[in-house]
């Protein structure tokens, strides 16, 4: 195995709507944040992989379009994945592991205000019995969360606990889109939403987009001090049909926690993709962390939910805090699909 | 299929083959900053691009950066409503419905005082005449109806120039 380093990380200040700037005109400042963060000029990259949904900006191969930001010429190697920018890295490390690059850009962005996200996002359910029934994802999660509470898997009261960490944790947080005080017991006494989820158990609907800059072996030590280096790496999915999923537990986030090493040793801290507050209690239980675990130090996706791009961001900001020497050992997880389908799991650690 | 064991109350059933599931959604398009500039200078009947401050290549229309050097383009740049064709395509299939009566030509067009080509219509001269290097003027829609959109533009025709040299045109041919 090669190591692999993420070495620098950039986001924008995600928002509810950026309607002034396309997609190239969002990306554009934060690769380059990214590059000068890691000492490199482009030129010095040898794979860049992104991640985006065509779905959200309603445009068949915006993501070629996207390239532009980067400035692919002379002729790049590169890629692209329709799902979360963390997958996208996952592309960059097996690249790298193969020998085939040793500094990778990953770059993720979503813009879900163009169209109606809940809508959209019901065109990933399967095209002959759900998708034409137009579930949102609100809903699905609402069906997840009635099952766990209903098998005592967890209570409205936790799930409060975590919006309210969550939003007091996204204080410190300047690229956040939600933060500040919130008490559990006014919280719980909100109307409730898509029953039984309340606002504050959902994501808000996020504009913005994220980089990464990836280094191997030498390259890494070369450009950082103190790189955050990859550890274990894995994802899993589970089947499409939500009928033959138990939703109370994640156990593909379970198998890649294993295959990862997640509980080789202690954790200090977890970014996790969870983007409606129980799916964090899931998350949690199934990643096996213990009540001293640091859960969402930015905020997490509860605070700022850019389409694509949360995952990937959940793999910068725990990867900052290994850098910056908050932690040793930290775990990011980044979620796909409806009910966490779909999940990555990679542990980073310091020297 | 044929390994499929049905149970007997289905034997002899039509299978379903296919099924269709209609979906519509509906967007709003942001064009962006340098985007938006164009569309509101074609409003105004001028054709405006943006110079990269590195390669100094003119794009029309521009989309904010050079997509060579990954840099933002600011300064912009009044092009002619004039260019050459840097390449066409006689059209034989009606595939726009009936708006255009075939066979027709698409041209990419290199607008003079830009450096990458736009693509439009050419009309007002047979199929068989239009060919690499030609001049060409663009037609404007009656004032009145010109609003932020390169329909604006009806079509380009023949301005009787004589033929541009191959070199100003040759990166785009
Ligand atoms: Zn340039």
């Amino acid at each position: 195995m090669r190591d692999v380093a993420i070495i620098s990380f950039a986001q924008t200040k995600h928002q509810r709507a950026v309607s002034d700037i396309n997609e190239v005109e969002m990306l554009m400042p934060i690769l380059g944040e990214a590059l000068d963060g890691a000492g490199v000029k482009k030129d010095r990259v040898d794979f860049v992989c992104s991640g985006s949904s065509d779905y959200l900006a309603g445009q068949p191969f915006s993501f070629v379009m996207s390239l532009d930001a980067f400035g692919p010429w002379p002729p790049i190697s590169e890629s692209h994945v329709d799902m979360d920018g963390a997958w996208a890295v996952y592309e960059a490390w097996v690249k790298m592991q193969a020998g085939k690059a040793d500094i990778a850009l990953v770059y993720a962005y979503g813009k879900s205000s163009p169209g109606d996200i809940r809508k959209v996002l019901s065109r990933q359910l399967d095209p002959y019995y759900l998708g034409p029934l137009w579930v949102d994802p609100v809903s699905l999660a609402a069906l997840q969360a009635r099952v766990g509470l209903e098998a005592g898997a967890f209570s409205a009261e936790q799930m409060a606990e975590v919006a309210a960490a969550s939003r007091r944790n996204a204080k410190a947080n300047p690229y956040a889109q939600l933060s500040g005080d919130a008490e559990v017991a006014a919280l719980l006494s909100e109307p409730e939403f898509v029953a039984p989820l309340r606002k504050h158990d959902c994501p808000p609907i996020s504009d913005g987009a994220a980089v990464v800059v990836l280094a191997a072996d030498g390259a890494a030590r070369e450009l950082s001090e103190h790189p955050a280096w990859i550890r274990g790496f894995d994802h899993r999915i589970e089947p499409h049909a939500l009928g033959s999923r138990d939703l109370t537990t994640s156990v593909s986030t379970k198998q890649a926690a294993a295959k990862a090493g997640v509980g080789d040793k202690p954790v200090d801290l977890a970014e996790l993709h969870a983007p409606f507050t129980h799916q964090e209690l899931i998350l949690r239980d199934a990643l096996g962390l213990s009540d001293g675990v640091s859960i969402n130090p930015s905020g997490g996706a509860l605070c700022a939910n850019p389409m694509m791009t949360a995952g990937l961001i959940r793999m910068g900001e725990a990867a900052n805090r290994v850098t910056n020497g908050e932690a040793s050992r930290a775990v990011a997880h980044a979620t796909s699909g409806p009910c966490l389908q779909q999940n990555l799991v990679c542990v980073l650690e310091g020297e | 299929m044929s390994d499929i064991q049905l149970p007997e109350r289905l034997e002899g059933v039509e299978p379903v083959r296919s099924i269709r599931t209609f979906a519509s959604l509906t967007y709003q398009y942001t064009p962006g900053r340098a985007a938006s500039r164009f569309l509101k200078e074609v409003e105004r009947k001028r054709l405006v691009g943006q110079r990269c401050p590195v390669c100094k290549k003119v794009y029309v229309p521009p989309r904010g950066s050079c997509p060579t050097d990954g840099v933002a383009t600011e300064e912009e740049v009044e092009l002619g409503h004039t260019g050459t064709i840097v390449s066409f395509c006689v059209v034989n299939v009606p595939f726009m419905a009936n708006l255009m009566e075939i066979p027709y030509v698409g041209a990419l067009i290199q607008l003079d005082g830009s450096d990458i080509p736009i693509m439009h219509l050419i009309q007002e001269v047979p199929y068989d005449e239009v060919h690499m290097g030609m001049r060409v003027e663009a037609v404007w829609v009656p004032d009145g109806e010109i609003s932020h959109t390169l329909e604006s533009i009806k079509y380009f025709r023949p301005n009787g120039e004589p033929d541009a040299p191959y070199d100003s045109y040759k990166e785009n041919a």
